[in-house]
């Protein structure tokens, strides 16, 4: 369970924390879980497709297709966070999204 | 069934690569609960996860809490027994009204900054609708949470041999960990996760399958020559779904009974969906969020009723079922007999963990709802209010430990009931259907009063629940699919009638609280949404959003007519 003290202690009115998106990037883990299924799925395609495998699948190395394919969904993702990485956000921003998203004010 | 006939075996031959998969796909979620913890400081990042998410991320969790393992596991199997008509669930049942309320309901959900469904009904309406609403809604989440955990557990049971008193609070005990942790952002976090998990399910299976029977034109003959017919290979007039022999009738139950009533009342109230889009981090980014899950959607049954219609012709125990034979699966075997057949060990590890996100997105979503709506508007707004925020985020987390328990416990009260699917869709009957009447009228007619608005949701359950006593006792000779529908709109028309007639003897608010509740009194500057910076873009457009996925239907629906 959660230990109350480790939380910052939040007035009535706490202020909307942009840190929840920008804290982690979601994208790094989808690229970190194809990359892992897909490097092992294609090893298993490409050194134990045995017979009943193919018979199951109608003869499609399925391991190793789909191993490729979340290999390069992965290098897409991981292209993706290079390319267009989550900016901090500013304390303007910050500001501004307290106005337009806030909470009600009770 | 026939005792004398080999008890056929739903365990899925998973070795230990399998499981290793099945369990790194766990350590990420749980990690994923984890890191997120650190960014929940406020009791509106724990539950709206501070009105920051990105809208490809809401989207995609909008689509993801509602296709849950229920979801799948029954539309392979409608795939497996009606065929191609089952798209109708998705393409009348759910894009257009996706759409809706992406461009109508959300910038009056959004802009009224309202945190929950029931405290919007407070905004247009007042306390005692909220408190309504909001006990009813906590009620049904902890049903439908335990629905889906008692699902989960047979999945376990079946597929890995786990037995259901194991299973089910193990699986009540990951996805407690997972929301405690981290709020709904770990949830929304888990559902895009486990999106793009399902999909590495079903894409392989699709095509595998396919491989199977020699593709698309060999499917088509197979289906042709099996029990189902050609028939079963055209979307309209879809008479063996709706059980209505007359092909006009049958169109016209499809495009109001599922397309109106129904998909209209689930998809634009139910706030485990809705809340998903209010976590957005602004309006434009909210209407977005139905709107980028509608392309899933629209194209999910490629992947969904495709290998219910393989199964069908290549699942040996499906095709005697179909052929009216004695067999011991049911058509809810469907997916699970598929995967046996068609996918080698390895990517059946992934299959697995796909199905078990599936089954906790399901739960995670319920329970995450569940605790907003307790925390603000049970709790901080009647039974408790004026605390710090920092009272309000312990009494969240402390709700979804309480939520997991009970659901734990009607889990095993769902075990009980027959059909799962029949219990399912006579819930949605008594709450979805009452809620969209009264949301309706209120959203463009603003002399509609508080008092009215109580009292027909009320009656608007009383007659869902009378119509389904009527079904279940036999009073009214329907199937239970009809008998819920019939359910759905009794309670749409009486909420309506009794709220008209309540509203014309009370005293509505004053049109100076209404600006922002009521179509008429908001103004057009009010209802559009930024359309700069991170908003901009024609692609961004909700407008040009909202037509695209229109056009695919339709064009879908030429494919397959």
């Amino acid at each position: 369970m959660t230990n109350p003290e480790d939380l910052p202690g939040q007035g009535h009115s706490a202020p909307v924390s942009k840190t929840a998106s920008s804290l982690f990037d979601l994208r790094t883990v989808i690229a970190l879980l194809f990359g892992v299924y897909g490097i092992v799925l294609l090893i298993l395609g490409l050194v134990s497709n045995t017979a009943a495998d193919m018979q199951k699948t109608g003869g499609w190395d399925i391991n190793r297709d789909t191993g490729i394919a979340m290999l390069v969904i992965a290098v897409l993702f991981v292209l993706w966070v290079r390319l267009r990485p989550v900016k901090a956000p500013t304390p303007e921003e910050i500001e501004a999204a307290g106005d337009a998203g806030g909470p009600p004010s009770h | 069934m026939i005792l004398a006939q080999a008890q056929t075996d739903l365990r899925l031959d998973a070795n230990a690569l399998d499981y290793v998969l099945v369990a790194f796909y766990f350590v990420l979620v749980l990690g994923i609960g984890y890191a997120a913890r650190r960014s929940v400081s406020s009791s509106l990042d724990f539950l709206l996860s501070g009105r920051s998410m990105p809208a490809w991320v809401t989207g995609l969790a909008f689509i993801s809490a509602n296709l849950g393992a229920l979801e799948l596991i029954g539309m392979v199997a409608n795939g497996a027994q009606y065929g191609i008509p089952t798209v109708h669930y998705y393409w009348i049942g759910a894009i257009p009204a996706m759409v809706f309320l992406a461009l109508v309901m959300m910038p009056f959900y959004y802009g009224s900054k309202a945190r929950s469904v029931p405290e919007f009904l407070f905004k247009r309406f007042n306390r005692t609708t909220q408190r309504v609403q909001a006990v009813i809604f906590a009620l049904s989440s902890v049903l439908i949470a335990g629905v889906n955990l008692f699902a989960l557990g047979l999945l376990l049971e079946a597929l890995l041999g786990w037995s259901l008193i194991v299973a089910i609070p193990v699986a009540a005990l990951i996805v407690l960990a997972y929301i405690t942790l981290g709020g709904l952002s770990a949830a929304i976090y888990s559902e895009v996760l486990q999106f793009f998990v399902i999909l590495a399910l079903l894409i392989p299976l699709t095509i595998a399958g396919l491989n199977r029977v020699g593709g698309w034109s060999g499917l088509k003959e197979l289906v042709t020559n099996s029990p189902g017919g050609a028939e079963q290979l055209s979307s309209w007039p879809g008479t063996s779904l709706t059980e209505i022999a007359n092909p006009v009738l049958s169109v016209v139950g499809i495009v109001f009974g599922l397309g109106f009533v129904l998909s209209f009342g689930y998809w634009t109230t139910n706030f485990a969906e809705v809340q998903r889009a209010l976590s957005a981090k602004s309006m434009s980014a909210a209407k977005r969020t139905p709107l980028i899950g509608a392309y899933p959607k629209a194209l999910l049954p490629l992947v969904i009723i495709i290998p219910g219609i393989i199964a069908a012709v290549l699942v040996p125990q499906i095709q005697t079922l179909k052929a009216g034979g004695t067999t011991d699966v049911e058509y809810n075997n469907a997916l699970s007999l598929l995967m046996k057949e068609v996918l080698p060990n390895g990517i059946l590890g992934v299959a697995i963990a796909g199905l078990l996100a599936a089954f906790m997105a399901g739960m995670a979503a319920n329970i995450s709802s569940f605790n907003t709506v307790f925390t603000y508007d049970i709790w901080q707004d009647w039974v408790r209010p004026g605390k710090s925020d920092r009272y309000y985020l312990q009494v969240g987390r402390w709700i979804t430990v309480i939520g997991c328990v009970l659901a734990v416990g009607t889990a095993f009260v769902a075990s009980g009931s027959g059909n799962i699917m029949d219990y399912l869709q006579s819930l949605f009957s008594f709450f979805n259907a009452p809620l969209f009447a009264i949301f309706i009228l209120g959203l463009f007619w603003k002399r509609m009063t508080g008092t009215s608005a109580w009292i027909g949701l009320l009656s608007g359950t009383a007659a869902a629940v009378l119509v389904n006593i009527l079904v279940t006792t036999g009073v009214f000779p329907l199937s239970s699919q009809a008998g819920s529908f019939v359910g759905a709109s009794a309670a749409f028309v009486v909420g309506v009638i009794v709220a008209i007639i309540i509203s014309t003897v009370t005293t509505p608010k004053p049109a100076s609280e209404l600006g922002g509740l009521v179509w008429s009194l908001t103004s057009k500057e009010d209802r559009v949404h930024s359309s700069d910076g991170e908003d901009s873009g024609w692609y961004r457009s909700p407008a040009v959003l909202g037509g695209g996925v229109l056009v695919l239907t339709l064009v879908l629906y030429i494919l397959f007519s």
